[in-house]
Order: structure tokens, then C-alpha cells, then sequence
């Protein structure tokens, strides 16, 4: 059945895009980013996420799930009862997350100003999950041609 | 034609819409996707994904806090 009123599937229209910057590196944060992230590319929207700054440092080995709470960390006790609440409801974790992101087709794009600040190096990331190393330009370009953009 | 089976029951958000998304992109069109979950907003939120993409939402029924919803690529 073809919806005249409804996009297509895979077409790269104005109304099809969203692009999301990632500056937190917090634990929920980043699960606030993914899900809407998936959620838009599962609704068919292309979707971009920029990682910088402190997002930026969830893309080093191993540090996908090692951010703190926003609020309420107390030196990770806060951070442990959210994720044990977290497991009994039945989430799913940030790298299963990355995974269906990527598996939907979204980009990742690592912000390389960060990248020189921070002192992080290309072999420091997880190139398995990186498409691009881009600076504002990429941002911009995507974003002016997108209806949902948020800073994260 | 195949029929193809999600089974999402006991998942959370946003799962049952990403395994949705999933098994709507692997079809072929034609196909039938029968997804099957017990996440309450999924339930209103798949047609609206189905919506979005241009696809036809079979039906969708619900019985004891399942619900099943068939969709055609």
C-alpha cells in the first residue's frame, strides 16, 4: 500500500533527518541519545550523532558504559542502583544500543577538534563503530538539512 | 511470501521498535511481519512507525497484556 502523505522508505528528505549532538558523556544522557536515535531510525529517518567532548570519551575502548549519572552519582552508588533498576525493567545495555544503531544504518561521527584537545588518538576509539572523523562543517550541512537536532 | 516472527515479549523501550525496524528491512515486499510484545507504548507506536514508512498495518490484537501486530512490507 503507497501513502502519498507518508515518506518513503530510505528517501533522504528534509523532513527524514535528524542529527544529534553528543556532548554528555553521562550514563543517562547517552541512553537518552541512543533510544531516540533508534527510535527515529526505526520511525525511517536518516540519523547522524556527533560525538564530542565528554560524549566523545564513551567512544574510547571500553568506555561506552563507564559514564556517571547526571544527578545523583554519589560516587557510583547512585549510577548502581539505576542500572540494577534498569536490568529488572528490562533495558538494554548502551553497546546493544550502539549495535542496533549501527545495524539501522546510523552514522557516527567523532569530532576531531575533541579528539586533538583531549590528546585522543584514532587507535584510542572504537573504529568499529566510527564512520567519520569530521569537525563543524559535517555538523552544520547535516543539521540544516534536518527537522529534529538536539543537543545532548 | 514469507511470514516472519518478532518476538519482543518482556522488552523494553525501544526495542520492540528496533527489532520491528529490523525484520521490516531483512523482508522482502510482500512479506509478513507478525511482531509480538507486551511493552504498552510499542503498541500504539509500531503503527505509527508502519505509518511513517509507508507500509500497510494488517491488524492488531491484544489478548491478556500480548499484543500481536501484523504488518506487510
Amino acid at each position: 500500500m503507497e501513502n502519498k502523505d507518508t515518506q518513503v522508505e530510505g528517501e533522504g528528505t528534509m523532513a527524514n533527518k535528524a542529527t544529534i549532538v553528543v556532548h554528555s558523556g553521562d550514563m543517562d544522557k547517552l541512553y537518552s541519545a541512543l533510544i531516540i536515535a533508534n527510535g527515529a531510525l526505526a520511525m525511517g529517518m536518516e540519523v547522524s550523532l556527533y560525538f564530542t567532548f565528554w560524549g566523545l570519551q564513551r567512544l574510547r575502548r571500553g568506555a561506552l558504559e563507564k559514564g556517571p549519572l547526571s544527578k545523583m552519582n554519589m560516587l557510583g552508588l547512585g549510577k548502581w542502583m539505576v542500572k540494577r533498576k534498569m536490568k529488572k525493567v528490562g533495558v538494554v545495555s548502551l553497546e546493544r544500543l550502539m549495535q542496533d544503531f549501527k545495524e539501522l544504518g546510523g552514522k557516527v561521527l567523532a569530532c576531531d577538534m575533541t579528539m586533538e584537545i583531549m590528546g585522543i588518538k584514532k587507535e584510542d576509539l572504537r573504529d568499529d563503530l566510527i564512520s567519520e572523523y569530521c569537525a563543524v562543517g559535517t555538523y552544520v550541512n547535516e543539521a540544516k538539512e534536518s527537522t529534529i537536532t538536539l543537543f545532548i | 511470501m514469507a511470514n516472519i516472527k518478532v518476538d519482543c515479549v518482556g522488552e523494553t523501550c525501544p526495542v520492540p521498535l528496533v527489532e520491528t525496524r529490523k525484520a521490516l528491512r531483512k523482508a522482502e515486499e510482500g512479506d509478513i511481519v507478525e511482531v509480538i510484545g507486551t511493552h504498552p507504548a510499542s503498541k500504539k507506536e509500531i503503527p505509527m512507525a508502519v505509518k511513517s514508512l509507508g507500509l500497510e498495518l494488517i491488524d492488531t490484537q491484544e489478548e491478556g497484556g500480548v499484543w500481536r501486530i501484523r504488518i506487510r512490507r
